[in-house]
């Protein structure tokens, strides 16, 4: 790429052309408060005018989000005239912006307040009246209150790109604009599939997770036998909440911080995962043999299993009938782990914890109740747990390594752990399938060529003991759609279709750690590139000290078996483990 | 939300195929739904969607955002009253206030005969003669408060005739 030569405080910088002057500054050390931009123009409006600087010859000043490095450009960041106009910006915002900054969740992560520090706003310099306030509570998985709304549309652009969905939109003009699925609807009359990535890119604390902080008090105040689980990505990013570098695993010292929040039993929910893998398997050499509905597409992302039941109903036999790994795993949890433990399934309070916000929803499907206790009682996110932590007083960085509960669920494969990469779940599902129909272990044991750590499509074609076996992965619902019309056309080559519904797979999901760059100073210049990979590598790794590799080698995943649940895809295993779908509207009347 | 029949859902998809070769076809097709329905509910947003591939949020936000188009019915004569910079300054707001007085509705309301809409326009881009007041697409010039009686009996007779 051509360089140019540019001058910042009359300095001069060589940098690529076709850069952004806020991207271009950066490179050269300067931070440029920002907001609307966001992620190399993924969003990029330059209408919150919060980047303004000054450039020699241009009339008035510029949003540098938004204009580009050409030759001989100086610029200057500086000036009073552009630190004026970079406060006021910003005091302009916060005119109409509920300021209750302590009740929020998002303090401590909050772009508005960042810039409103960097800037210098002051407080109360526009007064007037504030937007009509529109707030909906009633989603399992997402909050939305447009009182903390600046108007960025990073919402709106992320819910297209990563999924080419498009539920929130721009509503009304003027002073009266606000952001919100059409006509004012909830998320849940929307065909929104919960799985937060607008919440992962919002500046303030308009978009949130739908908290249930409150209803794991609640069962520790009740006396339940409270029983948490973790996902796997949550180990691979909770570390960046308390300071560590992106990709450093903290599963022992997350262990060691739920046993100090009083979790009467800390479980891996890769244990479910194994069993998953050992249904889901089952499930596939079946339809195989016997001629069942394929490509069977995996139904462990309840973002994913949303997306189809809104938009492909007709292709929801081709899902997986399996539950997801948490699912099942509390499904076990409370008939046989209830069992052996002599405990009331009633008095079992299960806590999963998930990089995800869909899985709010999930864990209330009417589908997932077995006699009609629910399988999951309440579920908190990778940053929900953070604050759980910090609020318990806990010093993370000072906790000792500690170890999984081990009774029943306490082991775990390696294939159970990348479960939270997209990708991880055909490879763990595959490393069984060979073996059971070769009768021996696959060498090497990975499938490196379903690995990766982005949203888009991979395929892959083995040849297992004269059995072609066509796979695909794709995360995020814009990779997904093209599979799926695909299948719809009759045109699918697949025999087995892995789908997340973030993209990147779990590591990403709308429940994990913000990641902004200028909140993290020592990591790499390119971090919002390389931050999934990075998650992804810390799963990689874990997967590689396992001692067991394969789901089907999990001893105690064996001993479930053969105690209690007979086969995999037995009368009790599809009683306790496997679930349904139904088609949905999309726009359905609110109430 | 209840769904179009197939017939009202056939003529939406007819009108999006007018559009096809377009890059930016949306605003045509909007503006022909609303020529010839008179508005554009939900619903029908939600074929529109399908055709043109734009999310219903998308065109949500179009159509809230012009107040040339209309969620709801409109009345057989809609009174556009300008209130743009020019015909502001030359007394539109009177003049507004006036049609609202006389109709019992206010601006963006229909009266209850299914008569008449009041809109309140910005600027219709005939700023020589305001303030502007345009009916049906015929164009009152330099409207006197004291005229919107007139206005409206004229158009009260028509339909009665």
């Amino acid at each position: 790429m051509a360089l140019v030569t540019i001058k910042i405080e009359g300095v001069s910088h060589q940098v690529e052309e076709g850069l952004t002057i806020l991207e271009a500054a950066r490179k050269c050390g300067y931070e440029i408060p920002s907001l609307c931009s966001f992620n190399h123009g993924e969003c990029n409006q330059g209408s919150c005018r919060v980047c303004l600087v000054e450039v020699k010859g241009a009339r008035g000043l510029v949003a540098s989000c938004v204009y580009p490095v050409s030759d001989g450009m100086e610029i200057t960041i500086s000036s009073p005239a552009a630190t004026t106009a970079r406060r006021m910006s910003v005091e302009l915002l916060l005119s109409n912006h509920n300021q209750f900054c302590q009740q929020c969740d998002k303090n401590g992560k909050c772009e508005l307040l960042h810039v409103a520090n960097v800037t210098g706003a002051r407080a109360d310099v526009f007064g007037g009246v504030h937007s009509e306030v529109h707030i909906d509570k009633l989603a399992p998985g997402l909050v939305r209150d447009t009182s903390k709304c600046i108007l960025c549309g990073r919402c709106i652009e992320r819910c297209k790109n990563a999924h080419g969905l498009g539920i929130l939109g721009y509503e009304n003009r003027g002073f009266n604009t606000f952001v919100s699925p059409a006509q004012d609807r909830g998320f849940n009359d929307s065909p929104c599939i919960q799985c937060g990535q607008c919440v992962s890119v919002c500046p303030t604390g308009a978009l949130m997770e739908h908290s249930e902080i409150e209803k794991v008090d609640e069962a520790f105040a009740a006396g339940k036998v409270v029983i948490a689980q973790a996902a796997p990505a949550v180990r691979a990013a909770l570390g960046e909440e308390f300071g560590y570098p992106i990709g450093t695993p903290v599963t022992g010292k997350m262990i060691a911080a739920m046993r100090r929040l009083g979790f009467k039993r800390i479980y891996d929910v890769n244990f479910g995962a194994d069993l998953t893998i050992m249904e889901e398997g089952t499930e596939l050499l079946g339809r195989l043999k016997n001629g069942g509905v394929l490509p069977m597409i995996t139904s462990c992302s309840p973002g994913w299993v949303n997306y189809a039941e809104y938009n492909y109903s007709d292709l929801l036999p081709n899902l997986s009938s399996c539950k997801s790994p948490h699912q099942m795993q509390g499904a076990v949890i409370k008939s046989y782990w209830a069992k052996v433990h002599d405990v009331a399934p009633e008095d079992i309070f299960v806590v999963s914890v998930m990089p995800c916000t869909a899985k709010k929803f999930e864990r209330q499907r009417e589908q997932l109740k077995v006699n009609g206790l629910a399988d999951v009682d309440a579920v908190i996110t990778t940053r929900e747990l953070a604050r759980m932590i910090k609020r318990a007083g806990i010093i993370f960085e000072r906790l000792p390594e500690e170890g999984w509960d081990q009774d029943i669920m306490g082991d775990y494969s390696g294939a159970g752990v990348i479960f939270g990469v997209t990708g991880g779940v055909m490879e763990a599902a595959l490393r069984t399938v060979y073996y059971k129909l070769t009768g021996e272990e696959a060498d090497p044991i990975t499938f490196e060529s379903v690995r990766g750590h982005e949203a888009g499509i991979r395929e892959a074609s083995l040849d297992i003991n004269g059995t072609t076996v066509n796979v695909a992965i794709a995360s995020g619902m814009k990779s997904a759609k093209v599979l799926l019309d695909d299948i719809r056309a009759g045109k699918s080559k697949y025999h087995f279709i892995e789908i997340m519904g973030c993209p990147g797979g779990c590591i990403n999901g709308g429940g994990q750690p913000y990641v902004r760059e200028f909140f993290l100073p020592h990591e790499d210049d390119d971090i919002m590139d390389t931050y999934k990979e990075k998650r992804a590598r810390a799963l990689y790794l874990e997967d590689k000290r396992q001692t067991h590799r394969q789901s089907h080698n999990n001893p105690q995943v064996k001993e479930l078996y053969d105690k209690f649940l007979g086969e995999p895809n037995s009368h009790k295993a599809h009683e306790l483990l496997h679930t349904t779908y139904a088609a949905r509207v999309g726009f359905n009347d609110p109430e | 939300m209840g769904k179009l029949n197939a017939a009202a859902a056939a003529q939406i998809r007819e009108i999006c195929d007018r559009y096809k070769g377009e890059k930016t076809p949306l605003m045509m097709i909007l503006s022909d739904i609303q020529n010839e329905y008179g508005y554009i509910p939900l619903e029908v947003q939600e074929v529109v969607s399908e055709k043109t591939g734009i999310s219903v949020a998308e065109i949500y936000g179009v159509v809230t955002f012009y107040s040339f188009f209309s969620l709801t019915p409109k009345g057989k004569y809609v009174i556009g009253c300008c209130l743009g910079t020019a015909c502001y300054v030359k007394g539109a707001q009177i003049v507004i206030d006036r049609f609202s007085e006389l109709l019992g509705i206010k601006p963006g309301q229909t009266t209850e005969d299914g008569l008449f809409t009041l809109d309140a326009l910005r600027c219709i881009g005939a700023c020589g003669i305001a303030p502007a007041v345009s009916i049906n697409g015929k164009v009152y010039p330099k409207v006197d408060v004291e005229e919107v009686e007139d206005i409206i009996a004229s158009y009260k007779k028509e339909a009665s005739a």
